[in-house]
Order: structure tokens, then C-alpha cells, then sequence
């Protein structure tokens, strides 16, 4: 064997494992949902196989599931922009920052620790009627009842903000790390002030990191089903709560699986769109193509 | 099949002609050669049984199951006892439905409904009752509701009873008031925003039903029945979906009335809420029972559930979760508490609660869960 051969065959083999748990685990996986899709729920509960058109046709053409679509990307869009609001000044402090860069980078990580549920039902002793706000509230004379801040969309996207957060943050990071410092300082010496090399030379060389950390917030909160259902009210449901409830209280699981590969199409959609204008090239040519 | 009944069904076969002596006497010696050999070995397989999966509602009803009926079956047996949780029945049979066989043995089941369901989907199992020495002390109309599903059999045992009545923050909402309004106290615009109710949608179908006035088990206007759910859907701060939700909506005031579990009200009670309870006329009655599935180890599964239906284990975990066990209070006493708690009836013959009609639900179940799921987003 050429030493070309051995060597083009090398990522190959390194990526196996990768390439086979990929294929076990999320490929064929979503296969069978496919195929599930096809088939119809009897009244008992058991599962028709075969190949109806049905779910699709329902799917595709009730309003009901456009406009729980359509109200999720609303929701994962307006997360997604306060994400990024809010996660590029903290980034831009640490990436900035001197000597305590590490610490900075703990604390980031630091609410993984703890379960993602539990984070999302801390809000409720914060923001409950007796929580901890509206106590503090209380006991400064600023009202005299408690508010009802809970259960509504400000809190969805509340509680997404602070699941997704730190994602944003790490990706604006990485590209703010990658900026030679010194392109800034020449920028100063041409006349530039902070601001204008800030948007000139700083912000355009991190939109990379920007749109990355953008897209995974949005695709996340875009399929998220816990923060409704602790922090929404009656009306919140998103999309990934109608598969929830196809599969698990209607047993529908051929519906259910339409609902899914739907959602699926329209993230997968966007992040192609994505990979049309910024391009997903950056992350190959880091294996050298 | 028992041998007992291996043993007549071979005796009324040869005494109807059907088999000649020679080979009636060979399958009996068969039939004696098989038993010799398996008992031993069925033996074993209880032996070899290391553990039983057990899947309940969680929260402070696991908690006594765990206490009073899990560590001492362990410590007896020395089988364990895996103790996994569920939200709501549909979510369970989603799970077993998705299982291998065997995966998941007794369910912490709700309502005959969910035993009919399970019959439906070739899930159910056969008891031998005679392993279950304790089931004589179960009301009978409690057994013989499952009997009618499956032939006469049983595939669980019936554990204990409650009711879906009316929870309300007595700060609030007074007694009288309460009674006067009933199931229309959840409809009432001036609890607008204060108001919880579970996502679930045979109890909304059924406060839906008596807040117009309707049988529960035979509406006969179903818009009316769906505009009551969308009434009581505008003036909600929340769907719940667990009784851990429950509780913590009401002692944390969130809510001030709302659809609610006996059991769990009355813990509320005795952690010191002032919340009261009560069942309106034709309120949501409901009975559970420890369901063993389609596959799991029956000898193991028959011990544990007689172990649980023994008197005094049965007591000590009604205490615990706060609904009445369902042991006949004529044939057993079942001490202080248990006359206390909401729902038990000292008859031992139910007459006063109104529980589901399983064909009546399950006939409607795919359109309204459906329907419910749509009213519950907006729709």
C-alpha cells in the first residue's frame, strides 16, 4: 500500500467509531421514525403498518400544527437574539480579561453541574408568587401584593435564555479569541476610535462565532419541550410538546413521528441555509481539506 | 395453564370419549413427569429472580411503598425491588410499549380504563390466585370490575381508591362557597388567573361533563362539554402534570382552586394548609390496582403483591399515601386514620362514587385526547 493510500485512509479509520455510533444511534433511528410515519394508530392504541399518507397530509395541512410551529420559531428566534445581546459583552469580558481568564471560564461552565430541570424550576422560587422577588418586593414596601410573573412567555423564554446562555457565550468566545489583539492597536494608530475598531475590525471577525453560537441556540430552544411545561402557561405549548403528546398521551407514535421529521425538515433547513451564506467549510478545512 | 385444571380438562376429555384410557393415563403420567420436573425448577426461577421493577406515581406515595412494602418484601425475599416513577399512565404505557419483554413488571395503575387498555394491547398477564392468599380480603366489587375485561381473571389486584374532587384555598374560597358552586367553581371568572387544573383530558372531559350539567359517564352534548374546557382553560394560570406540581401550586398559593387527588390534599392538610376538599355530586371516583405485566416473573410478582395486600402492609401504606386501601373495612379493621381520609366509604361497597365507564372512555379516547390536546393550546 502507497503511503498516499495509507494516509488518505486514515481519517477514515479514525472516524469510525464516530461514523458507526453516528449511523447506530441517529441514523437508523431515524429511519424507522420515517418509516413509522407511514403507518396510522388504531383505536386500540396498537400501530397499523403499511403506507398511509395520512399524518402527512394532516401535518402539512392543519393550521393548528403551522401555527405551533410558527409561534416556536418565534420563540427560539427572540431567544436567540437576547442570547446573543447578552452573551457577546460577557464574552467579549473574558476573552478580553487578564490573569483570571480561567476563573471566568469555571464560572461559565459552572451551571452544568446542576441538572438543566432543577435550573429551570429554580425560577419558580424566584419568580413565584411567595418567591424570593416578590418577597424582596414586599418587604421594601415597593408593592403591597405579590405580582404574578410566572407561567407566561416572558418566563419560556427566560428560562431559554439561562439554559442557553452559556452556549452562546463559549462561541463568541472562541472566535474573539482567535482575533489577533494587535489588529485592534493597528486600527487605533490609523485613527480609529475603541468603537469604530470595535465594529470595523473586532465585530466582523467574530460573526463567525456569532452565527455558530446563534444557530445552536436557536435549534435548541426551537425543540425544547421541559421549559414550557414547568414555565409556560395553559397556552405555551411548542412544537416538541405536540410530539410529546402524540407519542406519549394520544400513543400515537406514527403522528408523533411525523411531528418530529417535520421539525426536523425545518431545522435542518435553516441550517443549510446557515451553511449556505457563512458555511459550514470553516469546520472542514480544520480537518485539513 | 395450573395442573389442577391440566388435570380436569383431560379428565372431562376422557370422560366425554375424546381419549382412550391408554392415552388418558399417558398424558396424566406426562402431565405428573412434567410437574415433577418444572416445580423444582419454577422454584428456582423464584429463587433465581433478583429483582421486580415496581412503577408508581412517585412523591410521597412511593415514598410509602418503599417504607412500608418494598425494604420489609426485600428484606423477606431478598429480591430487590426497582422503584421507578411515572407522570401519568399514558406516559407509562408509551414506556412499556416501547420496552422488551419483561422490562417492566407491576404498574401503580389508575382507573379500569388503563386495565382495558392494557387487555387491548395484549399486555395483561394471568394471576394464579391462589399464590395471593390476601385477595380474599379486597372489597369484591373492587376485583370484579377487572374480572369483566379479562374473562373472569385478573391480571392485577386492586390496591386502593380515591377521588379527582375540588381543592381550595380556604383563604380564599370559603366552604359554603365551595359547595354551592361545585364543579362551577372552576369556571368562575372571579378566580380568573388563580385557578390550576390537570392537563389531563378524561378529568377535563369530566369536569367538562358536570360543570353542564351532564352525565360524566354519558354526555350527550359534547360542544357544550368542550366550550366548559375552553372556559375554564381562560381563566387558568396553569396546566399541572404531576401531583408534586399539585401540591406546590396550592401551598405556594399560586392557585386557589383546582381539580385535585384526595390523597394529596390530605397531605397537604397535614403539613398544616388550610386548603379544604371536597367531591361534587358525581365526582371523578377512581380505583388503583398493582398491575402485572405480560412477561415479567409471575411467582416473584404473585409474592410481592400478596406481600403488599397483607393487611398490615396494606394499612401502613394507605396511611402513608393517604387513600383509603382496598380492603373490605367489613372483614378487616383498618384502625384510626384510614375512616378519616376523603373517599373511604365504611360500607365496603363503593355505592356513594361514580367511576368511570372503561368502553365509554376507551370508545372516545383517540378523538379526545386529540380534541383536549388542541383546546388545551388555544384551539
Amino acid at each position: 500500500m502507497t503511503i498516499e493510500r495509507r494516509e488518505a485512509r486514515q481519517p477514515w479509520i479514525l472516524l469510525s467509531p464516530s461514523l458507526v455510533t453516528i449511523t447506530l444511534l441517529l441514523i437508523v433511528p431515524v429511519f424507522f421514525i420515517v418509516v413509522y410515519s407511514f403507518w396510522l394508530r388504531t383505536a386500540s392504541g396498537a400501530d397499523q403498518a403499511g403506507f398511509y399518507l395520512d399524518n402527512w397530509k394532516e401535518a402539512l395541512t392543519d393550521p393548528f400544527y403551522r401555527d405551533i410551529l410558527l409561534y416556536t420559531l418565534k420563540i427560539a428566534a427572540i431567544t436567540t437574539i437576547f442570547c446573543a445581546v447578552m452573551g457577546y459583552p460577557a464574552a467579549y469580558f473574558i476573552a478580553r480579561s487578564k490573569g483570571n481568564k480561567a476563573l471566568l471560564l469555571m464560572l461559565l461552565m459552572l451551571p452544568f453541574w446542576i441538572s438543566y430541570i432543577i435550573r429551570t424550576m429554580s425560577w419558580i422560587n424566584i419568580l413565584g408568587v411567595s418567591g424570593a422577588l416578590n418577597w424582596a418586593l414586599m418587604h421594601l414596601g415597593i408593592i403591597d401584593e405579590p405580582l404574578q410573573m410566572l407561567y407566561n412567555q416572558v418566563t419560556i423564554v427566560l428560562g431559554l435564555v439561562h439554559f442557553l446562555l452559556p452556549f452562546m457565550i463559549l462561541n463568541i468566545y472562541v472566535s474573539l479569541e482567535g482575533i489577533d489583539v494587535t489588529l485592534e492597536d493597528a486600527a487605533h494608530s490609523l485613527g480609529a476610535t475603541r468603537w469604530q475598531s470595535f465594529l470595523e475590525v473586532t465585530l466582523p471577525l467574530s460573526l463567525a462565532g456569532l452565527a455558530a453560537g446563534g444557530l445552536l441556540c436557536f435549534v435548541l430552544a426551537a425543540g425544547t419541550y421541559i421549559t414550557p411545561v414547568i414555565l409556560g402557561g395553559p397556552s405555551d405549548a411548542m412544537f416538541a410538546n405536540l410530539v410529546f403528546e402524540a407519542i406519549i398521551t394520544q400513543l400515537d407514535w406514527p403522528m408523533g413521528s411525523a411531528l418530529s421529521l417535520m421539525l426536523l425538515v425545518v431545522l435542518g433547513a435553516l441550517v443549510l441555509v446557515y451553511n449556505h451564506f457563512l458555511g459550514m467549510g470553516q469546520l472542514m478545512k480544520g480537518l485539513g481539506k | 395453564m395450573d395442573d389442577s385444571k391440566r388435570y380436569d380438562r383431560l379428565l372431562e376429555r376422557y370422560g366425554n370419549g375424546d381419549l382412550d384410557r391408554r392415552s388418558f393415563l399417558g398424558l396424566i403420567g406426562a402431565a405428573g413427569l412434567a410437574y415433577g420436573v418444572v416445580t423444582p425448577f419454577a422454584r428456582e426461577a423464584l429463587a433465581a429472580t433478583e429483582q421486580v421493577r415496581f412503577d408508581g406515581w412517585g412523591g410521597v406515595v412511593s415514598e410509602a411503598f418503599r417504607k412500608y412494602a418494598f425494604d420489609p418484601y426485600t428484606k423477606k425475599t431478598g429480591i430487590k425491588v426497582v422503584d421507578g416513577t411515572f407522570g401519568s399512565g399514558d406516559e407509562y404505557l408509551s414506556r412499556v410499549k416501547a420496552s422488551q419483554k419483561g422490562e417492566y413488571n407491576i404498574a401503580h395503575l389508575s382507573g379500569v380504563f388503563d386495565y382495558a387498555r392494557y387487555n387491548s394491547l395484549g399486555l395483561t398477564s394471568e394471576l394464579n390466585e391462589k399464590n395471593i392468599p390476601n385477595l380474599q380480603y379486597v372489597i369484591p366489587k373492587l376485583a370484579n370490575v377487572f374480572r369483566k375485561i379479562t374473562d373472569g381473571k385478573l391480571s392485577c389486584v386492586p390496591y386502593d381508591y380515591g377521588t379527582t374532587g375540588i381543592a381550595y384555598n380556604r383563604k380564599h374560597i370559603s366552604d359554603d362557597e365551595a359547595k354551592e358552586k361545585g364543579a362551577k367553581l372552576l369556571i368562575d371568572k372571579k378566580l380568573k388567573g388563580k385557578l390550576g387544573a390537570w392537563g389531563d383530558w378524561r378529568t377535563r372531559v369530566w369536569y367538562g361533563s358536570l360543570q353542564t350539567g351532564q352525565d360524566p359517564n354519558n354526555a350527550k352534548d359534547m360542544d357544550a362539554v368542550w366550550d366548559a374546557i375552553r372556559a375554564n382553560r381562560d381563566l387558568l394560570l396553569k396546566y399541572w402534570s404531576s401531583g408534586a406540581e399539585l401540591m406546590s401550586l396550592l401551598a405556594e398559593e399560586e392557585i386557589y382552586a383546582t381539580e385535585a387527588w384526595s390523597g394529596r390534599v390530605y397531605a397537604l392538610q397535614e403539613q398544616g394548609h388550610d386548603i379544604g376538599y371536597m367531591d361534587p355530586p358525581n365526582g371523578f371516583g377512581w380505583q388503583e390496582c398493582l398491575f402485572v405485566i405480560k412477561g415479567s416473573p409471575m411467582a416473584a410478582c404473585e409474592e410481592l403483591l400478596n406481600f403488599m395486600l397483607a393487611p398490615a402492609t396494606s394499612i401502613a401504606v394507605a396511611e402513608g399515601q393517604n387513600y383509603p386501601p382496598a380492603l373490605d373495612p367489613k372483614k378487616i379493621d383498618l384502625g384510626k386514620k384510614i375512616p378519616t381520609l376523603p373517599a373511604f366509604d365504611p360500607t365496603g361497597k363503593l355505592d356513594g362514587l361514580t367511576f368511570a365507564d372503561p368502553d365509554y372512555w376507551n370508545g372516545h379516547e383517540q378523538e379526545w385526547s386529540k380534541k383536549f390536546g388542541r383546546i388545551q393550546k388555544g384551539y
